[in-house]
Protein backbone atom coordinates (compact mmCIF):
# COMPACT_ATOMS: atom_id res chain seq x y z
CA UNK A 1 0.00 0.00 0.00
CA UNK A 2 1.53 3.30 -1.08
CA UNK A 3 0.40 6.86 -1.25
CA UNK A 4 0.09 8.42 -4.69
CA UNK A 5 0.46 12.03 -3.62
CA UNK A 6 3.90 12.54 -2.14
CA UNK A 7 6.52 15.21 -1.63
CA UNK A 8 9.88 15.41 -3.35
CA UNK A 9 12.81 16.04 -1.09
CA UNK A 10 16.24 14.49 -0.79
CA UNK A 11 17.23 15.34 2.75
CA UNK A 12 14.04 16.09 4.67
CA UNK A 13 12.81 12.48 5.05
CA UNK A 14 16.14 11.45 6.52
CA UNK A 15 16.03 14.33 8.97
CA UNK A 16 12.54 13.24 9.99
CA UNK A 17 13.44 9.62 10.70
CA UNK A 18 16.82 10.49 12.22
CA UNK A 19 15.73 10.94 15.87
CA UNK A 20 13.86 7.65 16.05
CA UNK A 21 16.55 5.84 14.11
CA UNK A 22 19.29 7.16 16.39
CA UNK A 23 17.49 6.02 19.54
CA UNK A 24 16.63 2.66 18.07
CA UNK A 25 20.19 1.98 16.96
CA UNK A 26 21.88 3.22 20.13
CA UNK A 27 19.51 1.86 22.76
CA UNK A 28 17.93 -1.16 21.06
CA UNK A 29 20.12 -2.70 18.39
CA UNK A 30 23.52 -2.00 19.88
CA UNK A 31 22.67 -3.53 23.29
CA UNK A 32 20.91 -6.47 21.64
CA UNK A 33 23.99 -7.07 19.52
CA UNK A 34 26.17 -6.81 22.60
CA UNK A 35 24.04 -9.45 24.31
CA UNK A 36 24.39 -11.79 21.34
CA UNK A 37 28.18 -11.30 21.16
CA UNK A 38 28.56 -11.58 24.93
CA UNK A 39 26.66 -14.87 24.94
CA UNK A 40 29.45 -16.48 22.90
CA UNK A 41 32.23 -15.22 25.15
CA UNK A 42 33.64 -16.36 28.45
CA UNK A 43 35.20 -13.86 30.80
CA UNK A 44 37.80 -14.88 33.37
CA UNK A 45 37.18 -14.28 37.04
CA UNK A 46 38.80 -10.84 37.04
CA UNK A 47 37.24 -9.66 33.83
CA UNK A 48 40.68 -9.21 32.29
CA UNK A 49 40.45 -11.52 29.33
CA UNK A 50 37.66 -13.02 27.27
CA UNK A 51 37.66 -16.06 25.05
CA UNK A 52 35.31 -17.11 22.33
CA UNK A 53 33.56 -20.27 23.48
CA UNK A 54 30.91 -20.95 20.80
CA UNK A 55 27.72 -22.27 22.42
CA UNK A 56 29.28 -23.22 25.76
CA UNK A 57 27.23 -20.65 27.68
CA UNK A 58 24.03 -22.04 26.20
CA UNK A 59 25.01 -25.64 26.80
CA UNK A 60 25.88 -24.86 30.39
CA UNK A 61 22.59 -23.03 30.82
CA UNK A 62 20.52 -25.95 29.63
CA UNK A 63 22.51 -28.35 31.79
CA UNK A 64 21.65 -26.21 34.82
CA UNK A 65 18.55 -27.67 36.47
CA UNK A 66 17.80 -24.27 38.02
CA UNK A 67 17.40 -22.73 34.57
CA UNK A 68 15.21 -25.54 33.41
CA UNK A 69 13.02 -25.15 36.47
CA UNK A 70 12.80 -21.43 35.83
CA UNK A 71 11.52 -22.09 32.29
CA UNK A 72 8.90 -24.52 33.56
CA UNK A 73 7.92 -22.10 36.32
CA UNK A 74 7.54 -19.21 33.89
CA UNK A 75 5.28 -21.27 31.64
CA UNK A 76 3.26 -22.50 34.59
CA UNK A 77 2.84 -18.93 35.91
CA UNK A 78 1.82 -17.70 32.46
CA UNK A 79 -0.72 -20.45 32.09
CA UNK A 80 -2.18 -20.01 35.57
CA UNK A 81 -2.33 -16.21 35.30
CA UNK A 82 -3.87 -16.28 31.82
CA UNK A 83 -6.50 -18.91 32.60
CA UNK A 84 -7.63 -17.47 35.93
CA UNK A 85 -7.69 -13.87 34.75
CA UNK A 86 -9.33 -14.65 31.41
CA UNK A 87 -12.11 -16.78 32.87
CA UNK A 88 -12.99 -14.29 35.57
CA UNK A 89 -12.89 -11.39 33.11
CA UNK A 90 -15.04 -13.30 30.64
CA UNK A 91 -17.66 -13.96 33.30
CA UNK A 92 -17.78 -10.26 34.17
CA UNK A 93 -17.84 -9.20 30.51
CA UNK A 94 -20.73 -11.52 29.71
CA UNK A 95 -22.66 -10.02 32.62
CA UNK A 96 -21.79 -6.45 31.66
CA UNK A 97 -22.80 -7.11 28.05
CA UNK A 98 -26.42 -7.60 29.12
CA UNK A 99 -28.70 -4.61 28.76
CA UNK A 100 -28.44 -3.56 32.39
CA UNK A 101 -29.03 -0.27 34.04
CA UNK A 102 -25.74 1.37 35.02
CA UNK A 103 -23.60 -0.61 32.60
CA UNK A 104 -21.26 2.32 31.93
CA UNK A 105 -20.70 2.68 35.66
CA UNK A 106 -19.84 -1.00 35.86
CA UNK A 107 -17.33 -0.60 33.09
CA UNK A 108 -15.64 2.33 34.79
CA UNK A 109 -15.47 0.48 38.10
CA UNK A 110 -13.88 -2.53 36.46
CA UNK A 111 -11.26 -1.04 34.15
CA UNK A 112 -9.24 1.26 36.41
CA UNK A 113 -6.85 -1.41 37.82
CA UNK A 114 -5.22 -1.35 34.39
CA UNK A 115 -3.53 1.83 35.56
CA UNK A 116 -2.00 0.35 38.73
CA UNK A 117 1.73 -0.29 38.32
CA UNK A 118 3.03 -3.84 38.89
CA UNK A 119 5.22 -2.92 41.89
CA UNK A 120 2.22 -1.25 43.54
CA UNK A 121 0.13 -4.35 42.86
CA UNK A 122 2.83 -6.32 44.64
CA UNK A 123 2.78 -3.99 47.63
CA UNK A 124 -1.03 -4.10 47.90
CA UNK A 125 -1.18 -7.89 47.85
CA UNK A 126 1.74 -8.60 50.13
CA UNK A 127 0.16 -6.25 52.63
CA UNK A 128 -3.17 -8.06 52.57
CA UNK A 129 -1.58 -11.48 52.74
CA UNK A 130 1.44 -10.72 54.87
CA UNK A 131 1.97 -13.63 57.30
CA UNK A 132 2.01 -11.53 60.47
CA UNK A 133 -0.12 -8.47 59.72
CA UNK A 134 -2.23 -9.18 56.62
CA UNK A 135 -5.96 -8.70 57.01
CA UNK A 136 -6.74 -11.81 54.98
CA UNK A 137 -4.04 -13.92 56.62
CA UNK A 138 -5.92 -13.69 59.89
CA UNK A 139 -8.87 -15.52 58.40
CA UNK A 140 -6.65 -18.04 56.64
CA UNK A 141 -4.99 -18.86 59.92
CA UNK A 142 -8.35 -18.99 61.68
CA UNK A 143 -9.39 -21.51 59.01
CA UNK A 144 -6.45 -23.66 60.01
CA UNK A 145 -4.16 -22.90 57.08
CA UNK A 146 -0.50 -22.46 57.97
CA UNK A 147 -0.16 -19.37 55.81
CA UNK A 148 3.32 -17.98 55.28
CA UNK A 149 4.20 -17.05 51.71
CA UNK A 150 7.53 -15.66 52.90
CA UNK A 151 8.66 -19.16 53.84
CA UNK A 152 6.49 -21.48 51.78
CA UNK A 153 7.39 -21.53 48.07
CA UNK A 154 4.05 -22.85 46.83
CA UNK A 155 2.14 -20.21 48.76
CA UNK A 156 4.46 -17.54 47.40
CA UNK A 157 3.80 -18.75 43.86
CA UNK A 158 0.05 -18.73 44.49
CA UNK A 159 0.31 -15.17 45.79
CA UNK A 160 2.19 -13.98 42.68
CA UNK A 161 -0.32 -15.65 40.37
CA UNK A 162 -3.25 -14.15 42.28
CA UNK A 163 -1.84 -10.62 42.25
CA UNK A 164 -0.78 -10.78 38.61
CA UNK A 165 -4.15 -12.17 37.53
CA UNK A 166 -5.95 -9.45 39.50
CA UNK A 167 -4.14 -6.70 37.64
CA UNK A 168 -4.93 -8.21 34.26
CA UNK A 169 -8.70 -8.58 34.84
CA UNK A 170 -9.48 -5.06 33.66
CA UNK A 171 -7.57 -5.39 30.41
CA UNK A 172 -9.17 -8.73 29.57
CA UNK A 173 -12.60 -7.46 30.58
CA UNK A 174 -12.33 -4.49 28.23
CA UNK A 175 -11.37 -6.59 25.22
CA UNK A 176 -13.94 -9.30 25.98
CA UNK A 177 -16.65 -6.68 26.26
CA UNK A 178 -15.64 -5.20 22.90
CA UNK A 179 -15.61 -8.70 21.41
CA UNK A 180 -19.05 -9.50 22.80
CA UNK A 181 -20.53 -6.26 21.54
CA UNK A 182 -19.23 -7.04 18.07
CA UNK A 183 -21.25 -10.28 17.90
CA UNK A 184 -24.37 -9.60 15.84
CA UNK A 185 -27.45 -9.85 18.02
CA UNK A 186 -29.35 -11.53 15.19
CA UNK A 187 -27.19 -14.66 15.56
CA UNK A 188 -28.13 -14.99 19.21
CA UNK A 189 -31.78 -14.33 18.43
CA UNK A 190 -31.75 -17.07 15.83
CA UNK A 191 -30.33 -19.49 18.39
CA UNK A 192 -32.97 -18.40 20.89
CA UNK A 193 -35.74 -19.02 18.36
CA UNK A 194 -34.29 -22.49 17.78
CA UNK A 195 -34.91 -23.04 21.47
CA UNK A 196 -31.35 -22.81 22.81
CA UNK A 197 -31.26 -21.91 26.51
CA UNK A 198 -28.91 -19.07 27.59
CA UNK A 199 -26.11 -21.39 28.78
CA UNK A 200 -26.28 -23.37 25.57
CA UNK A 201 -26.39 -20.17 23.52
CA UNK A 202 -23.22 -19.06 25.25
CA UNK A 203 -21.23 -22.26 24.60
CA UNK A 204 -22.44 -22.94 21.08
CA UNK A 205 -22.73 -19.43 19.66
CA UNK A 206 -21.00 -16.74 21.73
CA UNK A 207 -17.92 -18.68 22.76
CA UNK A 208 -16.92 -19.84 19.26
CA UNK A 209 -17.51 -16.36 17.85
CA UNK A 210 -15.34 -14.97 20.61
CA UNK A 211 -12.45 -17.32 19.90
CA UNK A 212 -10.34 -14.76 17.98
CA UNK A 213 -10.54 -12.44 20.99
CA UNK A 214 -9.70 -15.28 23.38
CA UNK A 215 -6.70 -16.28 21.33
CA UNK A 216 -5.47 -12.69 21.07
CA UNK A 217 -5.85 -12.20 24.81
CA UNK A 218 -4.12 -15.48 25.53
CA UNK A 219 -1.01 -14.27 23.71
CA UNK A 220 -1.15 -10.84 25.35
CA UNK A 221 -1.54 -12.43 28.78
CA UNK A 222 1.40 -14.74 28.24
CA UNK A 223 3.60 -11.82 27.19
CA UNK A 224 2.36 -9.94 30.24
CA UNK A 225 3.13 -12.87 32.55
CA UNK A 226 6.61 -13.17 31.05
CA UNK A 227 7.63 -9.54 31.36
CA UNK A 228 5.32 -7.33 33.39
CA UNK A 229 5.25 -9.58 36.43
CA UNK A 230 8.79 -8.46 37.20
CA UNK A 231 7.58 -5.54 39.33
CA UNK A 232 5.10 -7.73 41.20
CA UNK A 233 7.70 -10.37 41.97
CA UNK A 234 10.34 -7.85 42.94
CA UNK A 235 8.15 -6.13 45.55
CA UNK A 236 6.53 -9.31 46.91
CA UNK A 237 9.05 -12.12 47.02
CA UNK A 238 12.24 -11.15 45.11
CA UNK A 239 12.17 -14.52 43.46
CA UNK A 240 12.10 -16.30 46.81
CA UNK A 241 11.70 -18.12 49.07
CA UNK A 242 14.51 -20.19 47.66
CA UNK A 243 13.95 -19.74 43.95
CA UNK A 244 10.29 -20.61 44.00
CA UNK A 245 9.08 -17.44 42.26
CA UNK A 246 12.06 -16.77 40.00
CA UNK A 247 10.81 -16.35 36.44
CA UNK A 248 13.09 -16.10 33.41
CA UNK A 249 13.12 -12.30 33.41
CA UNK A 250 13.71 -12.19 37.13
CA UNK A 251 16.59 -14.62 36.75
CA UNK A 252 18.30 -12.48 34.09
CA UNK A 253 17.96 -9.53 36.41
CA UNK A 254 19.19 -11.19 39.61
CA UNK A 255 21.98 -13.19 37.94
CA UNK A 256 23.33 -10.02 36.37
CA UNK A 257 22.85 -8.01 39.55
CA UNK A 258 25.12 -10.29 41.49
CA UNK A 259 27.65 -9.37 38.82
CA UNK A 260 28.28 -13.03 38.26
CA UNK A 261 28.38 -14.77 34.95
CA UNK A 262 28.07 -12.20 32.17
CA UNK A 263 28.11 -14.81 29.43
CA UNK A 264 25.32 -16.80 31.02
CA UNK A 265 23.23 -13.68 31.63
CA UNK A 266 23.69 -12.69 27.97
CA UNK A 267 22.74 -16.17 26.78
CA UNK A 268 19.57 -15.96 28.90
CA UNK A 269 18.76 -12.61 27.28
CA UNK A 270 19.17 -14.07 23.82
CA UNK A 271 16.85 -16.97 24.65
CA UNK A 272 14.26 -14.48 25.93
CA UNK A 273 14.62 -12.50 22.70
CA UNK A 274 13.85 -15.62 20.70
CA UNK A 275 10.77 -16.24 22.85
CA UNK A 276 9.53 -12.69 22.28
CA UNK A 277 10.07 -13.06 18.54
CA UNK A 278 8.00 -16.24 18.51
CA UNK A 279 5.22 -14.70 20.61
CA UNK A 280 5.10 -11.52 18.53
CA UNK A 281 5.06 -13.63 15.38
CA UNK A 282 2.03 -15.55 16.64
CA UNK A 283 0.33 -12.30 17.59
CA UNK A 284 0.82 -10.82 14.12
CA UNK A 285 -0.38 -13.88 12.31
CA UNK A 286 -3.51 -13.63 14.36
CA UNK A 287 -4.00 -9.93 13.64
CA UNK A 288 -3.96 -10.70 9.93
CA UNK A 289 -6.68 -13.25 10.47
CA UNK A 290 -8.74 -10.84 12.51
CA UNK A 291 -8.74 -8.40 9.60
CA UNK A 292 -10.07 -10.96 7.14
CA UNK A 293 -12.47 -12.39 9.70
CA UNK B 1 -34.16 -8.80 21.23
CA UNK B 2 -33.28 -11.88 23.22
CA UNK B 3 -35.46 -12.09 26.30
CA UNK B 4 -33.62 -11.41 29.52
CA UNK B 5 -35.74 -12.50 32.45
CA UNK B 6 -35.75 -10.45 35.63
CA UNK B 7 -34.06 -13.13 37.68
CA UNK B 8 -31.07 -13.42 35.34
CA UNK B 9 -30.63 -9.69 35.33
CA UNK B 10 -30.61 -9.73 39.07
CA UNK B 11 -27.88 -12.37 39.07
CA UNK B 12 -25.85 -10.32 36.59
CA UNK B 13 -25.98 -7.27 38.86
CA UNK B 14 -24.83 -9.34 41.82
CA UNK B 15 -21.95 -10.96 39.94
CA UNK B 16 -20.79 -7.57 38.67
CA UNK B 17 -20.83 -6.08 42.14
CA UNK B 18 -18.88 -9.04 43.49
CA UNK B 19 -16.37 -8.51 40.70
CA UNK B 20 -16.09 -4.82 41.52
CA UNK B 21 -15.61 -5.65 45.20
CA UNK B 22 -12.81 -8.10 44.41
CA UNK B 23 -11.15 -5.59 42.13
CA UNK B 24 -11.46 -2.75 44.63
CA UNK B 25 -10.69 -4.60 47.86
CA UNK B 26 -6.86 -4.36 47.81
CA UNK B 27 -7.07 -0.65 47.16
CA UNK B 28 -9.68 -0.15 49.87
CA UNK B 29 -7.35 -1.85 52.34
CA UNK B 30 -4.48 0.39 51.23
CA UNK B 31 -6.51 3.54 51.73
CA UNK B 32 -7.71 2.36 55.15
CA UNK B 33 -4.20 1.36 56.23
CA UNK B 34 -2.85 4.75 55.25
CA UNK B 35 -5.12 6.39 57.85
CA UNK B 36 -4.21 4.13 60.75
CA UNK B 37 -1.60 3.88 63.43
CA UNK B 38 1.52 1.91 62.52
CA UNK B 39 1.73 0.05 65.86
CA UNK B 40 -1.79 -1.27 65.40
CA UNK B 41 -1.03 -2.50 61.88
CA UNK B 42 2.26 -4.09 62.90
CA UNK B 43 0.44 -6.08 65.58
CA UNK B 44 -1.95 -7.45 62.99
CA UNK B 45 -4.78 -5.50 64.64
CA UNK B 46 -5.67 -3.38 61.66
CA UNK B 47 -9.27 -2.28 61.57
CA UNK B 48 -11.28 -2.38 58.36
CA UNK B 49 -12.61 1.12 58.99
CA UNK B 50 -10.78 4.41 58.45
CA UNK B 51 -8.54 5.63 61.26
CA UNK B 52 -7.74 9.17 62.33
CA UNK B 53 -4.25 9.63 60.93
CA UNK B 54 -5.11 10.70 57.40
CA UNK B 55 -3.61 14.21 57.35
CA UNK B 56 -0.64 13.33 59.48
CA UNK B 57 0.34 10.33 57.34
CA UNK B 58 -0.12 12.04 54.00
CA UNK B 59 1.71 15.15 55.16
CA UNK B 60 4.67 13.10 56.31
CA UNK B 61 4.61 10.93 53.19
CA UNK B 62 4.55 13.79 50.70
CA UNK B 63 6.85 16.27 52.43
CA UNK B 64 9.15 14.25 54.68
CA UNK B 65 9.22 10.58 53.73
CA UNK B 66 9.85 7.60 55.96
CA UNK B 67 11.70 8.03 59.25
CA UNK B 68 14.67 6.00 58.01
CA UNK B 69 18.08 7.49 57.38
CA UNK B 70 17.61 7.56 53.60
CA UNK B 71 14.35 9.42 53.77
CA UNK B 72 13.09 11.00 50.61
CA UNK B 73 9.84 12.97 50.36
CA UNK B 74 7.37 11.14 48.15
CA UNK B 75 6.38 14.47 46.64
CA UNK B 76 9.80 14.61 45.06
CA UNK B 77 9.48 11.04 43.77
CA UNK B 78 6.16 11.95 42.19
CA UNK B 79 7.80 14.88 40.46
CA UNK B 80 10.46 12.57 39.03
CA UNK B 81 7.80 10.12 37.87
CA UNK B 82 5.81 12.93 36.31
CA UNK B 83 8.79 14.32 34.40
CA UNK B 84 9.73 10.83 33.20
CA UNK B 85 6.16 9.97 32.17
CA UNK B 86 5.72 13.23 30.27
CA UNK B 87 9.09 12.93 28.54
CA UNK B 88 8.31 9.37 27.49
CA UNK B 89 4.76 10.13 26.29
CA UNK B 90 5.58 13.36 24.46
CA UNK B 91 8.89 12.03 23.16
CA UNK B 92 7.38 8.85 21.74
CA UNK B 93 4.59 10.73 20.02
CA UNK B 94 6.93 13.39 18.62
CA UNK B 95 9.57 11.12 17.14
CA UNK B 96 7.01 8.57 15.93
CA UNK B 97 4.78 11.03 14.14
CA UNK B 98 7.65 12.57 12.18
CA UNK B 99 9.10 9.21 11.19
CA UNK B 100 5.67 8.00 10.11
CA UNK B 101 5.29 11.20 8.08
CA UNK B 102 8.59 10.59 6.32
CA UNK B 103 7.73 6.96 5.59
CA UNK B 104 4.27 7.70 4.20
CA UNK B 105 4.76 11.00 2.36
CA UNK B 106 8.23 10.59 0.85
CA UNK B 107 10.00 8.13 -1.38
CA UNK B 108 13.64 7.79 -0.50
CA UNK B 109 16.30 5.10 -0.64
CA UNK B 110 16.22 2.81 2.41
CA UNK B 111 12.64 3.82 3.20
CA UNK B 112 11.40 0.27 3.76
CA UNK B 113 14.55 -0.98 5.55
CA UNK B 114 14.21 1.94 7.96
CA UNK B 115 10.56 1.08 8.51
CA UNK B 116 11.49 -2.51 9.33
CA UNK B 117 14.32 -1.43 11.62
CA UNK B 118 11.80 0.55 13.65
CA UNK B 119 9.20 -2.21 13.46
CA UNK B 120 11.49 -4.95 14.77
CA UNK B 121 12.11 -3.06 18.03
CA UNK B 122 8.71 -4.46 19.06
CA UNK B 123 10.61 -7.65 19.67
CA UNK B 124 13.31 -6.09 21.82
CA UNK B 125 11.63 -5.04 25.08
CA UNK B 126 13.94 -3.61 27.71
CA UNK B 127 13.76 -6.85 29.71
CA UNK B 128 15.76 -8.77 27.12
CA UNK B 129 18.59 -6.28 26.89
CA UNK B 130 18.80 -5.08 30.47
CA UNK B 131 22.51 -4.98 31.22
CA UNK B 132 23.94 -4.03 27.81
CA UNK B 133 21.53 -1.08 27.70
CA UNK B 134 22.51 -0.14 31.21
CA UNK B 135 26.16 -0.16 30.16
CA UNK B 136 25.53 2.17 27.21
CA UNK B 137 23.61 4.62 29.37
CA UNK B 138 26.43 4.50 31.92
CA UNK B 139 29.03 5.09 29.19
CA UNK B 140 27.04 8.09 27.99
CA UNK B 141 27.05 9.45 31.58
CA UNK B 142 23.28 9.43 31.72
CA UNK B 143 22.78 7.48 34.96
CA UNK B 144 20.70 9.43 37.48
CA UNK B 145 19.37 11.83 34.89
CA UNK B 146 16.00 12.46 33.27
CA UNK B 147 17.59 11.85 29.88
CA UNK B 148 18.75 8.43 31.03
CA UNK B 149 15.31 7.63 32.42
CA UNK B 150 13.43 8.59 29.28
CA UNK B 151 15.62 8.45 26.15
CA UNK B 152 16.16 4.68 25.95
CA UNK B 153 12.40 4.13 26.16
CA UNK B 154 11.37 6.79 23.69
CA UNK B 155 11.43 4.77 20.47
CA UNK B 156 8.02 3.38 19.60
CA UNK B 157 7.22 0.94 16.85
CA UNK B 158 3.58 0.87 17.96
CA UNK B 159 3.11 4.64 17.72
CA UNK B 160 4.92 4.77 14.38
CA UNK B 161 2.68 2.03 12.99
CA UNK B 162 -0.40 3.76 14.31
CA UNK B 163 0.43 7.11 12.69
CA UNK B 164 1.46 5.38 9.49
CA UNK B 165 -1.92 3.64 9.34
CA UNK B 166 -3.72 6.88 10.03
CA UNK B 167 -1.78 8.86 7.41
CA UNK B 168 -2.63 6.22 4.81
CA UNK B 169 -6.31 7.02 5.32
CA UNK B 170 -5.85 10.77 4.88
CA UNK B 171 -7.24 11.66 1.41
CA UNK B 172 -4.64 12.64 -1.20
CA UNK B 173 -6.74 15.65 -2.16
CA UNK B 174 -5.70 17.41 1.02
CA UNK B 175 -2.09 17.32 -0.06
CA UNK B 176 -2.96 18.48 -3.59
CA UNK B 177 -4.99 21.33 -2.18
CA UNK B 178 -2.30 22.56 0.15
CA UNK B 179 0.27 22.23 -2.62
CA UNK B 180 -1.86 24.50 -4.81
CA UNK B 181 -1.84 26.92 -1.91
CA UNK B 182 1.93 26.83 -2.19
CA UNK B 183 2.58 24.91 1.03
CA UNK B 184 5.77 22.87 1.36
CA UNK B 185 6.10 19.55 3.20
CA UNK B 186 6.63 21.13 6.63
CA UNK B 187 3.74 23.54 6.24
CA UNK B 188 1.44 20.68 5.15
CA UNK B 189 2.53 18.62 8.15
CA UNK B 190 2.05 21.45 10.61
CA UNK B 191 -1.15 23.00 9.24
CA UNK B 192 -3.03 19.99 7.90
CA UNK B 193 -1.75 16.67 9.18
CA UNK B 194 -1.07 17.59 12.78
CA UNK B 195 -4.55 19.03 13.46
CA UNK B 196 -6.10 15.94 11.85
CA UNK B 197 -4.05 13.67 14.12
CA UNK B 198 -5.19 15.37 17.29
CA UNK B 199 -7.53 12.62 18.53
CA UNK B 200 -5.01 9.90 17.75
CA UNK B 201 -2.32 11.82 19.57
CA UNK B 202 -4.54 12.33 22.60
CA UNK B 203 -5.54 8.66 22.79
CA UNK B 204 -1.92 7.63 22.44
CA UNK B 205 -0.85 10.16 25.03
CA UNK B 206 -3.21 8.70 27.63
CA UNK B 207 -1.82 5.19 27.15
CA UNK B 208 1.80 6.30 26.97
CA UNK B 209 1.50 8.48 30.04
CA UNK B 210 0.25 5.52 32.08
CA UNK B 211 2.98 3.35 30.59
CA UNK B 212 5.63 5.94 31.44
CA UNK B 213 4.39 6.60 34.96
CA UNK B 214 4.34 2.85 35.69
CA UNK B 215 7.87 2.12 34.47
CA UNK B 216 9.75 0.07 37.02
CA UNK B 217 12.64 -2.10 35.90
CA UNK B 218 14.45 0.61 33.97
CA UNK B 219 14.37 3.34 36.66
CA UNK B 220 15.29 0.70 39.23
CA UNK B 221 18.50 0.02 37.33
CA UNK B 222 19.68 3.46 36.40
CA UNK B 223 18.81 5.55 39.45
CA UNK B 224 21.21 5.28 42.33
CA UNK B 225 20.68 8.69 43.92
CA UNK B 226 17.67 8.90 46.22
CA UNK B 227 16.61 12.27 44.84
CA UNK B 228 16.29 10.80 41.33
CA UNK B 229 14.06 7.93 42.45
CA UNK B 230 10.66 7.50 40.85
CA UNK B 231 7.71 6.64 43.06
CA UNK B 232 7.53 3.03 41.83
CA UNK B 233 11.15 2.45 42.83
CA UNK B 234 10.79 4.41 46.06
CA UNK B 235 7.93 2.30 47.31
CA UNK B 236 9.93 -0.87 46.85
CA UNK B 237 12.79 0.53 48.89
CA UNK B 238 10.41 1.36 51.74
CA UNK B 239 9.66 -2.29 52.36
CA UNK B 240 13.24 -3.53 52.05
CA UNK B 241 14.09 -2.87 55.67
CA UNK B 242 13.28 -5.65 58.09
CA UNK B 243 9.55 -6.11 58.40
CA UNK B 244 9.30 -4.79 61.92
CA UNK B 245 10.65 -1.44 60.80
CA UNK B 246 8.45 -1.01 57.77
CA UNK B 247 6.17 1.99 58.25
CA UNK B 248 3.09 0.54 56.65
CA UNK B 249 0.82 3.60 56.77
CA UNK B 250 3.45 5.53 54.82
CA UNK B 251 3.98 2.65 52.39
CA UNK B 252 0.25 2.46 51.79
CA UNK B 253 -0.08 6.22 51.41
CA UNK B 254 2.71 6.04 48.83
CA UNK B 255 0.88 3.22 47.03
CA UNK B 256 -2.27 5.36 46.93
CA UNK B 257 -0.31 8.36 45.63
CA UNK B 258 1.37 6.16 43.02
CA UNK B 259 -2.01 4.99 41.74
CA UNK B 260 -3.72 8.34 41.79
CA UNK B 261 -2.46 10.01 38.58
CA UNK B 262 -2.83 7.04 36.19
CA UNK B 263 -6.17 5.92 37.65
CA UNK B 264 -7.42 9.49 37.40
CA UNK B 265 -6.41 9.57 33.74
CA UNK B 266 -8.23 6.29 33.02
CA UNK B 267 -11.43 7.32 34.75
CA UNK B 268 -11.62 10.89 33.50
CA UNK B 269 -10.44 10.26 29.94
CA UNK B 270 -12.09 6.90 29.57
CA UNK B 271 -13.08 7.30 25.94
CA UNK B 272 -9.58 8.27 24.87
CA UNK B 273 -8.11 5.56 27.06
CA UNK B 274 -10.22 2.79 25.55
CA UNK B 275 -9.57 4.08 22.07
CA UNK B 276 -5.84 4.27 22.70
CA UNK B 277 -5.73 0.80 24.18
CA UNK B 278 -7.58 -0.78 21.28
CA UNK B 279 -5.64 1.17 18.66
CA UNK B 280 -2.21 0.33 20.07
CA UNK B 281 -3.04 -3.37 20.15
CA UNK B 282 -3.96 -3.55 16.49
Amino acid sequence: MQKQAIFQSKLLPYALVAPQLAIVLIFFYWPALQAVIQSFLLQDAFGLSTTFVWFDNYVELFRDPAYFESILRTFFFSFAIAVSSLSFALLLAVMADKPLRGSTLYRTLLIWPYAVAPPVVGVLWIFMLHPSLGVISRYLRAAGIDWNPLLDGDQAAALIILAAAWKQISYNFLFFLAGLQAIPKSVLEAAAIDGARPMRRFWTVTFPLLSPTIFFLLVVNIVYAFFDTFGIIDTMTRGGPGKSTETLVYKVYSDGLLGGNLGSSAAQSVILMIMVIVLTGIQFRFVERKVTY
Amino acid sequence: MVEEEGFRRYVAHIILWIGIAIVAFPVYIAIIASTQDNALIANGQMSLLPGGHFFETYYQTIFVGTSGSTREPVGNMMLNSLVMALLIAVGKIAISIISAYAIVYFRFPLRMPIFWIIFITLMLPVEVRIYPTYKIVADLHMLDSYAGLALPLIASATATLLFRQFFMTVPDELLEASRIDGAGPLRFFWDTLLPLSRTNMAALFVILFILGWNQYLWPLLITTRDDMQTIQVGIRKMITTTDALTEWPIVMATAVLAMLPPVFVVVVMQKLFVRGLVETEK
